[in-house]
């Protein structure tokens, strides 16, 4: 309530100061219909939406030094605040945001509302190197336009406490099973519904789902009854990455979804944790992606070369805890830590990455069937909160 | 300009009246007109069209709404008679029988968690409630089992009381102190005992301030929805946090929640008039 009253004055304000600053700018720069053949010089400035430490300085002071692009960030703590923060201020980053580095459950609804814009992919030269399936994954890339260059990615992992849990869990089972009850904890994010659809669509194949992402309205109906029966063994639901981590830390979690950089977290703090990859299992990859009013374009696409490249990929994937999309980073990994790469599973054979189903915003067409309509993101929304509420 | 008191009112009322109507009354306007749009479940973008599509999904008796709705006002209610028991006493103590110099130090006591960041102040509830915390730590030492407080309902309950209670506390205090002695020594005089000129006389004075009181903590709860995330568990999310959940993908649905917390607090502030709540006492 206060907030949406607060967002409504600031962007009376915003909108008024920001429209006459960049209105010339953002008039030259966009005069050509069509992304650019060539970049240009630099602005000096690039305004990033990013994940923590995306665009560490570890990194991106050589970029500023070699550009001089100066970068000013706002970090996101979730992937609506990512989504609103773009939408906000006439949508597009209001002519503020230059780039952001959307994850795929909300990278196509950032395509959809205009809020990105299509970028020369060729101006990228480390995207040829990419693995295959990043160079035009369904979440950034729409009938072939790019709207973005895939930058990072991970799976979800099983994390528990090693202590606690007894055997080492095998599969994804042990969140649905009462065995240890109140102890449990998964995000609280309506993309969570793929994890338990892709549990379904191994356990119970009598409701047919083909694509955690993309479910009938019967299919979410039974994933929701699922989530609801696991909710009475939950802890809690943790919405920022740093309240699952507190979670283990206090003893009052012993396993749950999350991702690799918790337990990196969890291990520097001496937590006895280990985490598994079961497979097959819902997993996220984001993607660097152009604000459709971007102030400095030049600079952002410099950015998207700079960061892809092996040795940045290399680097960034070791700060994060997170694996390159670029295979040659393999041995600036090695170099960093040895066995890292191995250990991020960035040599991995292609079938590895089949059993790995990446993060997309659903929406209402079924990608495997014509027959029926899927239900959008709206109604996941509107099915998460049946499950929480 | 002396010769006409009147046109120093208005020069004087205007800029913040204009303020309160603008910015105040004036977005509450747009929140109610923009709860009764619609928002494509596509782009986000809102679509003009007039419905009473987001109410009608609220007041389902299917969808989980209600039952957020429900539980929300239960633990607001909850919260604020909690913080009325609790205060009470103390701003009495406060008013009535402290010395100067403790009644000072009895002050700096209450108000002093605010001079700290509310989130600062949630992020020590809940190393305090967690299992290896420091309420478990107590109980072990003597000699009693561990609780599981952290991440539950009563936790969330502690917490908001813990927050709120300055607010009930000093409403209190200032109907307390009001209160002439001389209806005290009067009532003593007519042969009534402690607990009779309490019935009689402190309690209906002071009625007021605890119902000013219970605005502040049950508006304070009612809104909330980083207590919740932080100290609540799985079954403890409330209005706030489904605001916070559609602000972006769906504002209209959004709007039209938050328009349910105004709702009730609208009935209460009425109950409060009725109990005689802004009359000076």
């Amino acid at each position: 309530m206060r907030r949406i009253r607060k967002r409504n004055v600031f962007a009376a304000v915003v909108v008024a100061a920001v429209a006459t600053a960049f209105a010339v700018t953002a008039a030259t720069v966009r005069a050509g219909s069509g992304p650019p053949t060539k970049i240009g010089k630099g602005e000096g400035r690039l305004n990033v939406i990013e994940w923590a430490a995306y665009t560490d300085p570890s990194f991106a002071k050589k970029f500023e030094n070699q550009t001089g692009c100066i970068i000013h960030r706002k970090d996101a703590g979730s992937s609506q605040e990512m989504f609103a923060l773009m939408h906000a201020n006439g949508g597009g980053g209001g002519g503020q945001y230059d780039l952001v580095s959307a994850s795929g459950d909300a990278s196509l609804r950032l395509i959809y509302a205009h809020d990105v814009q299509p970028i020369n992919i060729h101006l990228i030269p480390s995207w040829k190197q990419f693995l295959p399936i990043f160079k035009s994954p369904p979440h950034n890339t729409v009938n072939g336009v790019h709207y973005g260059v895939s930058v990072q990615w991970g799976p979800n992992t099983l994390i528990y406490n090693t202590k606690k849990v007894k055997p080492a869990p095998k599969n994804w089972s042990v969140i649905y099973s009462k065995k240890y009850a109140g102890h449990i904890t998964i995000p609280n994010n309506p993309i969570q519904i793929a994890d338990a659809a892709l549990y379904l669509e191994k356990t119970k194949p009598s409701l047919g789902i083909k694509d955690p992402y993309e479910l009938t309205q019967s299919q979410l109906t039974a994933t929701v009854n699922l989530l609801k029966r696991q909710k009475a063994n939950l802890k809690r639901f943790w919405s920022y990455p740093a309240d699952e981590d507190t979670s283990f830390r206090n003893g009052d979690v012993w396993l749950g979804a999350g991702w690799p950089y918790q337990t990196l977290q969890l291990k520097a703090n001496h937590v006895p944790v280990k985490e598994i990859v079961p497979r097959p299992t819902t997993g996220w990859a984001d993607t660097w992606m152009l604000a459709s009013k971007a102030p400095h374009p030049n600079c952002a696409y410099k950015w998207m070369k700079y960061v892809t490249t092996p040795q940045v990929e290399a680097k960034q994937a070791l700060v994060f805890g997170e694996t390159p999309v670029n295979p040659k980073a393999c041995p600036y990994m090695n170099k960093i830590k040895k066995g890292s790469c191995a250990g991020y599973h960035l040599n991995e054979p292609a079938s590895y990455y089949k059993t790995i189903k990446f993060w997309k915003t659903p929406i209402p067409q079924c990608g495997w069937t014509k027959k029926q309509s899927c239900m959008d993101y709206a109604a996941w929304v509107q099915a998460w909160a049946q499950v929480t509420g | 300009m002396w010769r006409r008191p009147w046109l120093k009112a208005v020069a004087l009322l205007t800029p913040p009246l204009a303020a309160f109507l603008v910015v105040y009354v004036g977005s509450l306007g747009v929140l109610f007109i923009s709860s009764l749009w619609t928002s494509n479940s596509f782009t986000s973008s809102i679509e003009h069209t007039w419905t009473f599509a987001n109410y009608r999904t609220i007041f389902s008796t299917s969808g989980p709404y209600l039952h957020i709705a429900g539980f929300t006002l239960k633990m607001a209610a909850a919260v604020t008679l909690t913080c009325a028991v609790l205060a009470f006493p103390l701003a009495f103590f406060m008013a009535r029988v402290a010395g100067k110099r403790t009644r000072a130090l009895l002050f700096v006591m209450v108000l002093l968690p605010l001079w700290s960041s509310y989130l600062v102040r949630l992020y020590a509830w809940q190393t305090i409630l967690a299992h290896k915390g420091a309420i478990n730590w107590a109980l072990n030492g003597l000699g009693l089992p561990d609780q599981n407080l952290a991440y539950t309902n009563t936790a969330m309950w502690i917490v908001y009381t813990y927050v709120w209670l300055p607010f009930m506390v000093l409403p209190i205090y200032s109907a307390l102190e009001r209160i002439p002695d001389s209806y005290l020594e009067a009532s003593a005089d007519l042969g009534a005992r402690g607990w009779r000129t309490f019935r009689s006389v402190i309690l209906p004075l002071a009625l007021p301030g605890i119902v000013a009181g219970s605005i502040f903590t049950f508006a304070l709860t009612l809104g909330d929805y980083i207590t919740p995330l932080l100290v609540g568990g799985p079954n403890s999310l409330m209005i706030g946090n489904y605001v916070y959940e559609n602000f972006s993908t769906n504002l209209p649905f959004a709007a039209a929640l938050a328009v349910i917390p105004m709702a009730i607090m609208g009935v209460y502030l009425l109950i409060a008039r009725r109990l005689g709540a802004f009359e000076a006492v």
